[in-house]
């Protein structure tokens, strides 16, 4: 066990002890002077904090990810780079490319939420990634500006390329100093009773768990970031599950793609996407890019809100979560883990250790829509995914599952059995938004009226139909050209 | 002021990036929290009230007092020997609750202590309780109460009750439109720091150091030349820190004065949000008479604003919703009324437009209802209800417009949007689709320049030369990213005939310039860049005696100041430090203080008159797509052509065309504040409440700056505002979404849709329209037979 927090800020060794476990990285910086990564809202929806964490792959290779340093906390950096908008310019003052385009696109105004743009951009630019508007959107979307309008910002991504390359430094020297760093040990840094606890696999959290039976789990800190930030919330012992090696990656097989349960949105986006396009694109729509670096597949599926969006979505696709206890693990599917709000059908001691997703068959259709007032990184007020099975025309087996719509995410059971054994047709599809009207109970609040959602659930129902037996109608206002 | 066109090594008309544009990329750009932090700093926080309106019947700080940390507490009984009210013009914002809570949120009494939580965990000490009142959450409600937080005025010309009896047509309805939080990147925050004397420095970020100089010397019972504001640059300000940063100073300056320590105040996300005023929402009654050919010949407007609970400017910005009641539009005999409702919300504020989007959206939404009864396209009401050159091209307020360009403006984004094209293809299109409807539509702006408080026209500068040529610039103009900084050194360069880096702009300082104007209502740089073109003026006039006699110029009329230098006629008389050198050795003072204040303008008690020195004017073409089962809308391309007279800065300019214009759009479409039952803000974080982000610019996005502009008024080096008037072309974008929702009920009624337009709204009005269109084809059915 270390209880040293070790991470390099740019190319310098930061050995910490004495970490409060919910220190974030942001006030970390700016605690220690490092003022140009600005806080813009404390919770993750603005960019204004963004940074880059550089990590070695197993080839060696380092691997950079933009992420949001307000909901980090400084105990997530062991072992990694840390890298700031004070790390981009040449030791001679030469502006990195993505600096210089910002410049000379007028891509700043009040200059403020400028440092996250250029972080967020240096992030796509090592990627490698050729920049589209699409990509450079997207790669952008946890930033907001309020003075540009944001065609300057794009405009200048999309030509960073045409820069000289400037010295990116001696990588290969960083990822092996960052190897070199990385013990395989677990860590355990704080302040006394306050601890921030790293395991490097599921015994460790197990032991971690007992030892502080009132530990919070937390993985990506997305959400359990804004306890702390929003709600002032005191936790005193956090167990980090995001370096635990069982958790970690995705595996496929020809019918089912199997998740590890701390494995980042980002990461799994990849698998998801080639299940259905659909899938694709509703989760690029969760979060942000820098959210989707940090949040888990698990960790959203463990916090089980009734307005996440991945549940929806996987329990349409008849997904089964294996969790681990300290004994024993079980499979159930993932409907069953959601009782009541805020309840759940697993123990304090269980952890999401891996979600088993079943691929699409030839006989069945899907589609999955999310309903919010913007479109990227919002947080639905709708989320509705939908599985028929069909055989010769009728609909053997359906799955309607909703986020939004009750206190936990649900499966609409009434208007599957109004569907089962019917022809996929406009009475069937009427006959089951009927039954919607019944079982779904939405509320009101600041992001739809329960008649909005109540309405919505069944005209994607409907739009679900349109797009199953007419798939010439456009129905989808992102893919609308101008005329 | 009389400007040469400038000609010699043009810094003005340069695209220059802005001033801190390097700054901005490297983070090295300080904003109010990157401020070194001084020793013995104290940070605060301020309790807010959980209440909308109550009593509070008992307060007991007595715990706060005594927690770990503590320096300092205050609250209104401190207060009570100097004043608690930093009212900018009338009386009635407070600093905080006096007995009463106003509004949610309120702060009852703030905390100082050696960090944020500490002062955060003693605030929760407080013994708090209160006596529940009724609060007025709404204008109808307010109007039923009368309660007002000024009265309410009316203005017109002519007899709109006949005109409108006798109009051969006429309709009446209701749109209303909701507020918008600033959200500026850096949230408000103020540093003081106490000096000798009881002086103090405080560095804040505001649109209006002099107003926070005044608000802090008042509540501290002290002279104006005690206190001294500083500002940098600010993340943003949009109107939003224009009085309010002043509430916040005040607070850490009074705390500063207390515990003889240095003290910040910064709000968290939620604090600013649930604090601060926002954009006043407005509800609009019309009653308007118009001809067969879509022609206004009469209206009865009523403007009813949602002012929070104090006056702060709402006078002045429920004033301008009165003047661009119009919009480009001649109204023929009109009565435009406006109530200034007093409501248990926050003190709403300055916002980029200042009740002038507001005023026109009532005026475009009766366009819309006419081109619908009478069948015309939107654009051709619009043409026909143009502002006049010659005649009908008075305003309801009694001023002439005498710089219209709205026809060339017109014709010119016309020829290249392709519009009568696009407005067949769309019908097709709509026709052939029963799921996704498009929409267009083509929207002027008007936009009145000029402070509506005639005394507000004036500004102030100061500009140093030094011995080595190089150049500092002061003015009582603050930076909020706008390139105001940029823009006037761009002036100050182009007098001395130097390069732009040879200017060095310094923080806005009320040490250095007086008694300065906000930044706000469009006039940064036609005000201060005109005081600035003043001081470097005087100091090139005391010059040109010098050089004439030095070199024995025949005439100071040869004399040409440029490329850094000093030259007659073709001869070069030395750099321009040369000659600098030359005068001080002279005895020449080679600083000055300029001046300026706006001439022409002129109104009576009630406000009429001519209000403006000029008007900007633009055009914008915007299309969208709806979805008419969920509500979810998109615009797809969008097409503005904006009049900034001679640009300053193309570059910059170009900067507040589209990011004004996105901002309106935001306004219009995903921002919405929701409050709960009881009056409590549930949108105070960027969570919930959702300011457009990239993908929501459509890649088809066109912006162009009119290359024929030219103010026709002696602004400096012919330039316009731009800072307001580009964010109500996204007027164009709320129409588009109209004309698709009025697709549905094939195009022969307007669609009942408010802004902001969400998809929840776009859905209820695509539903009432698709009801309106079933019983058109029900009643269309032969009776059936007995």
């Amino acid at each position: 066990m270390r209880h040293t927090l070790r991470f390099l800020l740019g190319d310098t060794l930061q050995e910490l002890t004495g970490v409060d476990p919910t220190q974030t990285v942001l006030a970390w910086l700016r605690a220690n002077g490092h003022t140009g990564t600005k806080e813009g809202c404390a919770e993750g929806d603005c960019g204004a904090c963004t940074v880059v964490i550089g990590r070695a792959d197993a080839d060696g290779a380092m691997v950079y990810r933009a992420l949001n340093a307000c909901i980090m906390f400084v105990g997530m950096l062991d072992g990694a780079q840390l890298l700031t908008v004070a790390h981009l310019a040449a030791a001679d003052g030469t502006l990195h490319p993505v600096q210089q385009a910002l410049v000379d696109h007028h891509g700043s105004q009040c200059g403020f939420c400028t440092p996250g743009f250029v972080m967020s951009l240096y992030s796509f630019y090592r990627s490698g990634q050729t920049p589209t508007r699409a990509g450079v959107s997207d790669a952008i979307a946890g930033n907001l500006c309020r003075c540009t309008g944001y065609r300057p910002i794009v405009d200048a991504a999309l030509c960073m390329h045409d820069y000289p390359v400037v010295d990116a430094g001696d990588t290969a020297a960083i990822a092996a100093r960052l190897r070199a760093l990385d013990d395989g040990e677990p860590m355990d840094v704080g302040d006394g009773d306050r601890r921030f606890i790293a395991p490097r696999d599921l015994a460790g959290v197990q032991q971690a768990l007992a030892r502080h039976p009132t530990a919070r789990l937390v993985a990506g800190g997305t959400d359990v970031g804004l306890w702390v930030t929003k709600q002032h919330r005191d936790l005193a012992v956090l167990i980090h599950l995001s370096r635990v090696s069982e958790l970690q990656g995705i595996a496929t097989s020809p019918t089912t793609l199997i998740i590890g349960g701390a494995t980042t949105h980002a990461t799994a986006l990849s698998g998801l996407a080639a299940l259905h396009a659909d899938i694709g694109e509703l989760f690029r729509r969760f979060g942000s890019c820098l959210i989707r670096n940090a949040s888990t597949v698990g960790g959203n599926i463990a916090n089980g809100s009734p307005i996440g969006d991945s549940m929806p979505v996987l329990i349409a696709l008849g997904a089964e979560v294996e969790l681990a206890g300290p004994v024993d693990r079980r499979r159930v599917v993932l409907e069953a883990l959601y009782r009541d709000y805020q309840e759940q059908a697993r123990a304090s001691n269980e952890l999401v250790a891996r979600i088993v997703v079943p691929r699409l068959s030839a006989n069945q259709r899907f589609g999955c829509y999310k309903l919010s007032k913007r479109f990227d990184q919002d947080i639905s007020a709708v989320c509705a995914a939908f599985r028929i099975t069909l055989d010769a025309g009728r609909v053997i087996e359906a799955r309607l599952a909703f986020g939004g719509m009750a206190a936990i995410p649900i499966r609409a059971r009434r208007a599957e059995a109004a569907l089962v054994g019917q022809a996929w047709n406009e009475a069937s599809v009427a006959a089951a938004r009927d039954a919607l009207a019944e079982e779904l109970s939405p509320i009101s609040d600041m992001r739809a009226s329960a008649s909005y959602r109540q309405r919505a659930a069944a005209q994607l129902l409907h739009r679900f139909w349109v797009e199953t037996t007419t798939p010439e109608t456009s129905t989808r206002v992102l893919a609308a050209e101008p005329v | 002021m009389d400007q040469p066109t400038p000609k010699h090594n043009p810094s003005a008309r340069q695209p220059i990036a802005h001033d801190s544009a390097h700054k901005h990329v490297t983070g090295t750009a300080r904003y109010g929290d990157d401020i070194p932090e001084p020793r013995g700093l104290l940070h605060t926080y301020a309790f807010p009230a959980e209440r909308t309106h109550a009593r509070v019947s008992r307060l007991d700080l007595s715990a706060v007092r005594a927690a770990p940390g503590v320096a300092a507490v205050v609250s209104a009984a401190d207060l009570a020997a100097t004043t608690n009210d930093i009212g900018p013009v009338f009386p009635g914002d407070q600093v905080f609750a006096d007995g009463e809570v106003l509004f949610y949120g309120q702060p009852l009494f703030a905390v100082a202590a050696e960090s944020i939580a500490a002062a955060r965990r003693a605030a929760g000490r407080a013994i708090v309780e209160y006596v529940d009142l009724p609060a007025i959450l709404t204008t109808d409600a307010a109007i039923d109460a009368e309660a007002f937080v000024v009265p309410s005025k009316t203005w017109g010309q002519g007899d709109p009750d006949r005109a409108l009896a006798s109009a051969p047509h006429r309709l009446s309805g209701r749109t209303t439109v909701g507020g918008q939080e600033h959200f500026y990147l850096e949230g408000q925050v103020a540093l003081a720091v106490p000096g000798e004397d009881g002086d103090l420095l405080v560095h804040s970020s505001t649109q209006h150091p002099s107003e926070v100089q005044r608000a802090i010397a008042h509540v501290l019972g002290r002279a104006d030349h005690a206190v001294t504001v500083e500002n940098r640059r600010m993340g943003g300000g949009f109107g939003g820190k224009e009085t309010q940063g002043a509430w916040f100073a005040v607070i850490a300056a009074w705390l500063a004065a207390a515990t003889g320590r240095p003290v910040k105040y910064r709000l968290d996300r939620d604090d600013d949000m649930t604090m601060t005023g926002k954009r006043h929402p407005f509800v609009i009654d019309y009653d308007v008479g118009f001809d067969a050919d879509g022609r206004i010949v009469a209206l009865d407007v009523i403007q009813a604003a949602d002012c929070g609970y104090a006056p702060d400017l709402s006078h002045s910005i429920a004033d301008r919703a009165m003047y661009h009641a119009d919009n480009a539009y001649y109204l023929g005999d009109v009565r435009v009324t406006s109530h200034r409702c007093r409501t248990h919300k926050v003190s709403n504020t300055a916002f980029r437009g200042f009740g002038g989007p507001q005023g026109m959206i009532g005026i475009e939404e009766i366009i819309e209802q006419i081109a619908r009864a009478t069948g015309l396209d939107p654009l051709t009401v619009r043409r026909r209800n143009y502002y006049g050159t010659e005649n009908r091209n008075r305003t309801p307020y009694g001023m002439t417009v005498d710089d219209n360009i709205l026809d060339p403006l017109t014709d010119e984004l016309l020829a290249s949007v392709d519009y009568a094209r696009r407005r067949a293809a769309i019908a097709d299109d709509n026709a052939a689709n029963a799921v996704l409807k498009k929409g267009l539509a083509f929207t002027p702006v008007k936009f009145g320049i000029s402070f509506t408080s005639k005394f507000l026209n004036q500004a102030g500068a100061l500009v140093l030369v030094y011995l080595d040529g190089s150049v500092q610039l002061n003015h009582g103009g603050t930076e909020m990213g706008q390139g105001l900084h940029t823009k006037v050194a761009q002036v100050v360069a182009e007098v001395f005939g130097l390069d732009f880096e040879r200017v060095r702009i310094t923080a806005t300082n009320t040490g250095k310039v007086p008694n300065t104007s906000p930044t706000a209502a469009s006039s940064g740089s036609d005000l201060n860049g005109a005081a600035a073109y003043n001081a470097a003026r005087k100091i090139v006039d005391r010059l040109l005696p010098v050089i004439r006699d030095h070199f024995d110029v025949p005439s100071e009329d040869a004399i040409r100041f440029g490329e850094n230098a000093v030259h007659a006629g073709p001869r070069r008389l030395g750099s321009f430090a040369d000659i600098v050198q030359i005068a001080h050795r002279a005895r020449v003072q080679l600083s000055a203080a300029g001046f300026y204040a706006t001439p022409k303008i002129e109104v009576d008690a009630l406000g009429r008159g001519r209000p403006f020195f000029y008007f900007a004017y633009g055009v914008a073409c915007s299309e969208v797509v709806i979805d008419t089962l969920t509500g979810e809308h998109r615009m797809t391309r969008v097409d503005i052509l904006h009049d900034v007279g001679k640009s300053l800065n193309p570059a910059i300019d170009m900067g507040q065309i589209e990011g004004g214009f996105i901002q309106g759009v935001g306004w219009l479409t995903t921002e919405e504040n929701v409050w709960d039952a009881s009056g409590k803000l549930l949108t105070h974080a960027p969570s919930t409440y959702k300011i457009p982000v990239a993908s929501d610019v459509c890649a088809r996005f066109t912006a162009r700056i009119y290359e024929r502009g030219e103010n026709v008024e002696d602004a400096v080096y012919r330039s316009k505002a731009v800072g307001e008037p580009p964010f109500m072309l996204s007027l164009s974008v709320l129409h588009a979404l109209k004309d698709a929702l009025a697709a549905i009920d094939g195009y022969r009624s307007a669609a009942p849709l408010n802004a902001p337009a969400t998809p929840e709204a776009v859905l209820a009005a695509a539903d009432a329209m698709a009801e309106r269109a079933a019983r058109r084809s029900i009643s269309a059915l032969p009776e059936p037979a007995e």
